[in-house]
């Protein structure tokens, strides 16, 4: 058994890590955030260059990594940064391309020069693929989408949208151009910095990817892919948010005293350190159940999203109020953090969403 | 990142289940399961069957009959066990007084007391807490005084488990009232049969005995049972806090009991349905399930990090604080579960042989009683608040 990262992924990790801090510092992250669409399309190039995207992928498929951990590491130093854009698209509509067979396609997005956002979810879809509304019908040798999606990661500003929607034959993924007739986008800015918009589709053309009827079960593995980057992410954004934290209780002094003598402070403290490190186990388990049947992959990602929830309302919530009024400031770094971490838990489902998930596999089995 | 056990590891642990299979009599595993309480025999009758494996005191240096075991053998040692409701090795002599005697103890002492621990001559209990010394140990007050060849104890301990069994006690002593309180601590070897010792039993608000309170009046302890130096008795009572802690979580005590709670929450019907398909049920069952998992890894990356040389100090109290947490969960569920059915209460059930009629389903019977007895564990130890601080102190090196 062997829980370190090994020395390739611990190299990618240092290289990402460097580079993070060097073009994207806080104090430039704070303002670049909340811009335009809130993400540097420059920054992104420069990580494909470093080899950031292509870690997401096997190298059967062109990619360069081939383990969840390298998954895992690349979502964790975006998270230990802050960084936004479109990455968890590009992971998830990378292995509906990977899976479909479209080497070209998932080329241009490894090396940069394509970004391709993921359109999944409805107002009304409430997390389940199943209930997806946007239709799609056949028109001689290309597709034609109506329909709506909501909240849609960087929807304003990636160059293609890869779509779920319901043909005849069943859910089925496609490619959308980001100037398609028909297709309108409304962007807005997120809570936690970056952007996401709403689009509709009126007759809007579409590129079928894989078989028409038969993207249920891809969709579901891109998910999983997706939870597991989001469980790395979200415990790096807890280090951080409790190394912030552990800071602040050994400087601030009220009372004549460093407050973290004070033993609420210290219980809290401890609480928080404990379910970080349960949250780490819970995305450990997550990124090795990939390996296993489908029933264990998705048991152990639910399992992961509702630990990652659960620990990451507490360590926000106890980071802000272990801060006291300063907690509460745009200034602070941890601010962001915390509401990065809360906003996780709205992604690819939430707490409730996989606790109910994870008691029904558990009933299937 | 590799989560699997070695081939080494995997031939280990099948060494061990071929082993349990073999050698763990049934009547002890349908004791284990059922909950009723082991007989001083039944401990022993375990003890001996380790022992002649050389299992017994598996973490020991080889040299004193020890295996050289890693940290993953142990744990892997602890959790089959643990699986197949084998009773649980007692800490006192094995874990407790003998590494104590290995690290600081005289040649003579260790040359006397631990093969006696291993072959089952002594049957060893914990002298610490006091009415006035619970988390606070260090204000502990039963007295040393040297009278020739002799300390003379006085005082009173309380909390220790199993004395009634026991014919030798490992006991914290004050030997100074000079400078600080830690300093004037010793450890002291007693034979509870010299005179002036009383054991009284504590009656649990489960109804169990098996804690006591122990009174020394003008007890006479030989010199040479003074382990290590006068007044630095507080470092070897420390050091077993750090010891042996690769069982501390109790991971593999709690994957048995959640099984059997999980085939309990299929078989019991509430409102037409199996108790597992019942929302609130479910919701409750999964969330313990998860803990469990993460729990599990979260220990195997501590013995990971151990194994490697670490000292994880922050990380043992983090398993002890989640580890009963979910023991108490699954208690909580248990207790549940049986519904009106955790009510009666028959003690004699709780004893082996006892061909009686249950109320309501047989698992129900000692529910409840699991339940208030287990509230220990958040206590003993260390209490979780105690751990809590370890965590912190140990975080913020303030």
């Amino acid at each position: 058994m062997d829980f370190s990262l090994g020395s390739d992924r611990q190299m990618l990790s240092d290289s990402l890590r460097r580079f993070l801090a060097d073009k994207m510092p806080f104090a430039l992250r704070k303002t670049a955030a909340f811009e335009g669409s809130g993400w540097s399309r420059a920054i992104w190039g420069q990580l494909a260059e470093l080899g950031a995207i292509g870690a997401l992928f096997d190298e059967s498929v062109g990619g360069f990594g081939g383990s969840l951990f390298d998954v895992g590491v690349v979502f964790g130093e975006l998270g230990r940064a802050l960084l936004t854009g479109p990455w968890l698209a590009a992971l998830q509509a990378g292995h509906v391309l990977a899976e479909a067979g479209c080497s070209d396609d998932l080329a241009a997005l490894i090396d940069g020069s394509q970004v391709i956002g993921y359109a999944e979810e409805e107002a009304d879809t409430w997390f389940d693929p199943a209930a997806i509304a946007t239709r799609a019908t056949p028109a001689g040798d290309h597709w034609l989408l109506d329909g709506a999606k909501t909240v849609v990661a960087y929807a304003g500003s990636v160059d293609r949208l890869l779509v779920v929607a319901q043909a005849a034959q069943g859910l089925s993924t496609f490619l959308v151009e980001r100037d398609a007739p028909g297709m309108t986008v409304r962007d807005y800015l997120l809570v936690d910095g970056g952007s996401a918009g709403d689009v509709t589709f009126a007759g809007t053309p579409a590129t079928l990817v894989g078989t028409a009827g038969e993207a249920a079960p891809v969709i579901e593995s891109a998910r999983a892919l997706g939870l597991v980057a989001l469980a790395w992410e979200a415990v790096a954004v807890m280090d951080c948010l409790r190394d912030q934290t552990l800071d602040y209780l050994r400087t601030r002094k009220q009372f004549g005293i460093p407050i973290g003598k004070f033993q609420a402070l210290q219980h809290r403290m401890a609480t928080m350190a404990l379910e970080i490190e349960q949250a780490r186990s819970a995305a450990i388990n997550a990124a090795d159940a990939l390996r296993g049947s489908r029933l264990e992959r998705e048991r152990a990602v639910s399992a992961a999203k509702v630990t990652i929830g659960k620990a990451g309302s507490l360590a926000a919530e106890e980071a802000i109020q272990m801060h006291g009024g300063i907690g509460m400031t745009w200034e602070l770094a941890m601010s962001h953090y915390a509401k990065r971490l809360v906003m996780i838990g709205h992604e690819l489902g939430d707490e409730d969403h996989h606790l109910a998930r994870y008691i029904a596999l558990g009933q299937a089995a | 990142m590799d989560l699997d056990f070695t081939p080494e590891e995997e031939a280990f642990r099948d060494e061990v289940r071929a082993f349990l299979a073999e050698k763990l009599p049934q009547r002890l595993s349908d004791k284990m399961r059922k909950g009723q309480h082991l007989t001083k025999a039944e401990h022993e009758e375990w003890h001996a069957i380790l022992n002649e494996r050389g299992w017994l005191a598996n973490h020991w240096p080889v040299e004193w009959g020890g295996t050289g075991w890693s940290v993953m053998q142990r744990f892997i040692f602890e959790t089959e066990t643990a699986l197949v409701h084998a009773p649980r090795v007692l800490p006192f002599g094995v874990s407790m007084i003998g590494p104590v005697l290995l690290k600081y103890g005289s040649e003579a002492q260790k040359r006397k007391w631990l093969p006696r621990i291993l072959d089952g001559s002594d049957w060893w209990c914990q002298g610490y807490s006091e009415p006035g010394a619970g988390s606070d140990l260090a204000s502990l007050k039963t007295s040393a005084v040297r009278d020739g060849d002799h300390y003379v104890v006085n005082g009173q301990k309380t909390w220790t488990t199993l004395a009634q069994y026991a014919n030798m006690m490992f006991c914290l002593v004050r030997t100074s009232n000079e400078g600080k309180r830690q300093e004037g601590i010793s450890f002291l070897l007693i034979d509870m049969t010299t005179p002036g010792i009383e054991v009284r039993p504590i009656k649990l608000l489960s109804g169990d005995h098996e804690v006591n309170e122990v009174f020394f009046t003008d007890v006479r302890v030989p010199v040479e049972n003074l382990v290590g130096e006068e007044n630095r008795g507080w470092t070897y009572a420390k050091y077993l806090l750090t010891y042996e802690r690769t069982n501390i979580a109790g991971v593999g005590a709690s994957m048995a009991a959640f099984g059997e709670l999980q085939a309990i929450a299929r078989s019991q019907h509430r409102n037409g349905r199996p108790l597992a398909d019942d929302p609130q049920f479910a919701a409750r069952l999964a969330r313990l399930e998860i803990e469990l998992e993460n729990m599990k890894t979260t220990n195997l990356r501590v013995l990971a990090a151990a194994g490697a040389g670490a000292a994880p100090v922050a990380e043992s109290s983090m398993l002890k604080i989640r580890g009963t947490e979910i023991r108490q969960t699954i208690d909580d569920l248990m207790r549940r579960a049986a519904g009106g059915h955790a009510r009666p209460w028959l003690p004699e059930s709780f004893e082996g042989g006892w061909n009686g009629e249950p109320v309501g389903p047989e698992w129900a019977g000692p529910v409840a009683t699991h339940y208030f007895n287990d509230r220990k564990l958040s206590i003993f130890g260390g209490s979780n608040e105690v751990q809590r601080e370890i965590i912190t102190k140990a975080i913020l090196e303030l």
